[in-house]
């Protein structure tokens, strides 16, 4: 794991020391809320519905076990004891007080850690697969790229105001866990002739206006990564819409000026600073490779995990729904799930948080990720020690076996928390999960996302859920709408919106209704919600949500 | 023809805890609505506003949110204020934690 150099650490508690001094003057008077707004923001700090809200950047989504104790330490020292893990893989404590929060800062400098650009018109926390340095299918580890993004990006001059704010996606496999294609700028690995660099995508979001990233570039060499993202951002710097912030994303730039000539502007601007990077980027790759070099994973007989399989039925479910194949066969990558049935999706107790450090440091090579699905994953972890980890979540509470089936639903804060939100989505999926955990039924559904939204700025990313939900208000009543057919893949697909919404009270039994209807319409038993959707289109979903217009159509 | 005027409530956040709060008839910032100063004249709701502004040191982003006259006081109208009084619905936490701890 990257370990912060001397320059990190000075610019991060120069940081805090300057934010120290912003809110004292703050509240001394000598600052207005007008002015200290800004300041705040750039360090991460929302005021919402009820209290503060600080959002905690985790780089790539990567934390090492003491981070992880030091997140449970503030959530205790000046929090209620949680923190909120979110769908961009940062953590959000929502119950600071202003006051605080410099000491709170300086407590996640002690770690390593920060909250500078997790919010403002910056380039943010730089996201990456959850599975990256382990999985199976993986060409590279894609991290020590993620590490050079963020060292570039962080207190960039040239983007410190810019349109908007931007957010860059990468992945290391063809095989696509980071929403690459539903981001400003997504990376995907890919190689041609033997040498790996990246497919380029563009103009990607969710938001108001949900667009499917473009490809600009369909192969970019490594050492050409960054002065390319850099004439991407220049581009969009210069052309973005700051009359209009509904129309200043990146996506809609793409879409006004179209992806060839943005792709002939990028080039062009790509070919006059090209010079300028005479390699030094290319030496700190190479340092931050080193950094991220793979555990050394030992290997050992996994007599123990057959065992347990063959024995434990709880521990056969969790570990054929909650395992993902790891590049060396005798380990895997364990998914702990963050959604026990009912539980808010994302939360974790400080209790829970210690219970994650402590496996990871015993079995795990003290590596820990987060996933924008916001549970945790361990990536390296021997066969053989899965009875024993199984066992420690289970007296943790953390032993769900859930991940990818019905109940491990994203749901954004939604309106118990957020100053933005039009409706709640927390109570929404917790019903949810509730109703399919009573029904036992979500084994046999098999693959299925369901993501929650409770406004349309789509932090829950329900546009891409196979289900989506989103809370509106409608005439001053909570209202949820429903959208079928998304995709966060490599297929990447916006959903297509089913119908009228529905009251709170409805929405369990509407997506019931579809979930039933999907069992009874499959073709097989491994067909998956998404392909029977793709297959027969939304027509028979609509019916089984919508059943009293069925009946009146059939009737006329 | 311009809309009728219905009765506000004046409120904000509380600049270092940050909790929702409500400016009573007697210039303070009361944790619970109820105490709130109900307000049904549409200049004086403007002249309130204006004060709540002035007060930086204490409140951050007042604005005026519709109520209606309760039984002990006033009460929101949009679930959104209704929520603010109460705090999240996953957890006891908020007012409505202080609430049950006092009572």
């Amino acid at each position: 794991m990257y370990t912060y150099s001397e320059f990190d650490d000075r610019f991060v508690r120069e940081r805090v020391a300057q934010f120290r001094g912003q809110v004292a003057r703050r509240l001394d008077g000598s600052l207005t809320e007008d002015e200290f707004k800004p300041l705040r923001l750039m360090n991460g700090l929302y005021l919402q519905l009820h209290a503060y809200m600080l959002r905690v950047a985790i780089p790539y989504g990567t934390l090492n076990p003491d981070q992880m104790r030091q997140l449970a330490w503030i959530a205790e020292r000046w929090d209620k004891g949680y923190g909120h893990f979110t769908t961009r893989q940062n953590i959000q404590f929502n119950w600071p007080k202003l006051a605080d929060v410099p000491d709170i800062l300086d407590a996640l400098a002690d770690v390593e850690m920060h909250a500078i650009q997790t919010s403002g018109n910056t380039i943010r926390n730089v996201t990456a697969d959850h599975f990256a340095g382990a999985a199976a299918d993986e060409i590279a580890d894609p991290r020590p790229v993620a590490e050079l993004l963020r060292q570039w990006s962080t207190d960039h001059p040239e983007f410190q105001f810019l349109p908007r704010k931007f957010k860059i996606a990468i992945t290391g496999s063809p095989n696509d866990r980071a929403v690459t294609r539903a981001h400003d700028i997504g990376l995907r690995m890919v190689t041609r002739d033997g040498e790996a660099g990246f497919e380029v995508i563009v103009g990607g979001g969710l938001g108001r206006t949900p667009m499917i990233g473009k490809v600009i570039r369909e192969f970019l060499p490594r050492a050409d990564l960054l002065p390319y993202v850099e004439a991407i951002v220049s581009v969009w710097n210069l052309l973005g819409r700051r009359d209009n912030k509904y129309k200043a994303r990146i996506k809609i730039t793409v879409h006004e000026h179209g992806i060839d000539e943005i792709r002939r502007l990028v080039e062009e601007r790509f070919a006059e600073i090209r010079p300028g990077f005479a390699g030094v980027d290319q030496a700190v790759l190479a340092e931050l490779e080193a950094a991220f070099a793979p555990p050394a994973l030992r290997s050992a007989p996994q007599a123990a995990y057959d065992a347990a399989y063959r024995t434990d039925p709880l521990f056969r479910s969790w570990a054929d729904t909650n395992l993902a194949p790891h590049k060396s066969p005798d380990h895997a990558i364990v998914t702990i799930s963050l959604k026990a049935h009912g539980a808010t999706p994302g939360d974790a107790s400080a209790d829970q948080m210690r219970v994650l450090a402590d496996l990871a440091e015993t079995y795990g090579h003290s590596e820990l990720r987060i996933s924008h699905e916001q549970n945790v994953i361990l990536p390296h972890v021997h066969r053989a020690d899965l009875p024993a980890v199984h066992a420690a979540l289970k007296a943790a509470g953390l032993a769900t076996a859930n991940i990818g089936l019905a109940s491990d639903i994203i749901a954004c804060p939604g309106m118990d928390y957020c100053a933005l939100a039009t409706a709640r989505s927390i109570p929404i999926a917790q019903e949810i999960a509730t109703r399919i955990d009573a029904l036992k039924i979500e084994h046999e559904v098999g693959h299925l996302k369901i993501k929650i939204s409770g406004c349309i700025n789509a932090c829950g990313h329900h546009h891409v859920g196979h289900i989506g939900i989103l809370g509106l208000d409608r005439a001053g009543v909570e209202n949820y709408q429903i959208t079928l057919g998304g995709d966060h893949t490599e297929t990447a697909a916006v959903g297509e919106r089913a119908g009228p919404g529905f009251p709170a009270e409805e929405i369990v039994p509407a997506i019931e209704r579809i979930i039933f209807a999907y069992l009874d319409l499959r073709d097989r038993d491994d067909e998956t919600f998404l392909d029977a959707y793709r297959r027969l289109g939304p027509a028979p979903f609509k019916a089984a949500l919508y059943p009293a217009e069925k009946e009146r159509a059939d009737a006329a | 023809m311009s809309r009728r005027f219905t009765p506000k409530v004046v409120t904000g956040n509380a600049l270092i805890e940050g909790d929702a709060v409500w400016l009573t008839a007697d210039d303070r910032w009361s944790t619970d609505i109820a105490e709130a100063e109900l307000i049904e004249d549409e200049a004086e709701a403007d002249l309130r506003l204006l004060f709540a502004q002035g007060q930086a040191d204490r409140v951050v982003g007042a604005y005026l949110a519709e109520a209606r006259r309760g039984r002990d006081g006033p009460e929101p109208v949009h679930f959104r204020e209704a929520f603010r009084t109460r705090g999240p619905s996953n957890y006891a936490h908020g007012k409505q934690s202080e609430l049950s701890a006092n009572g």
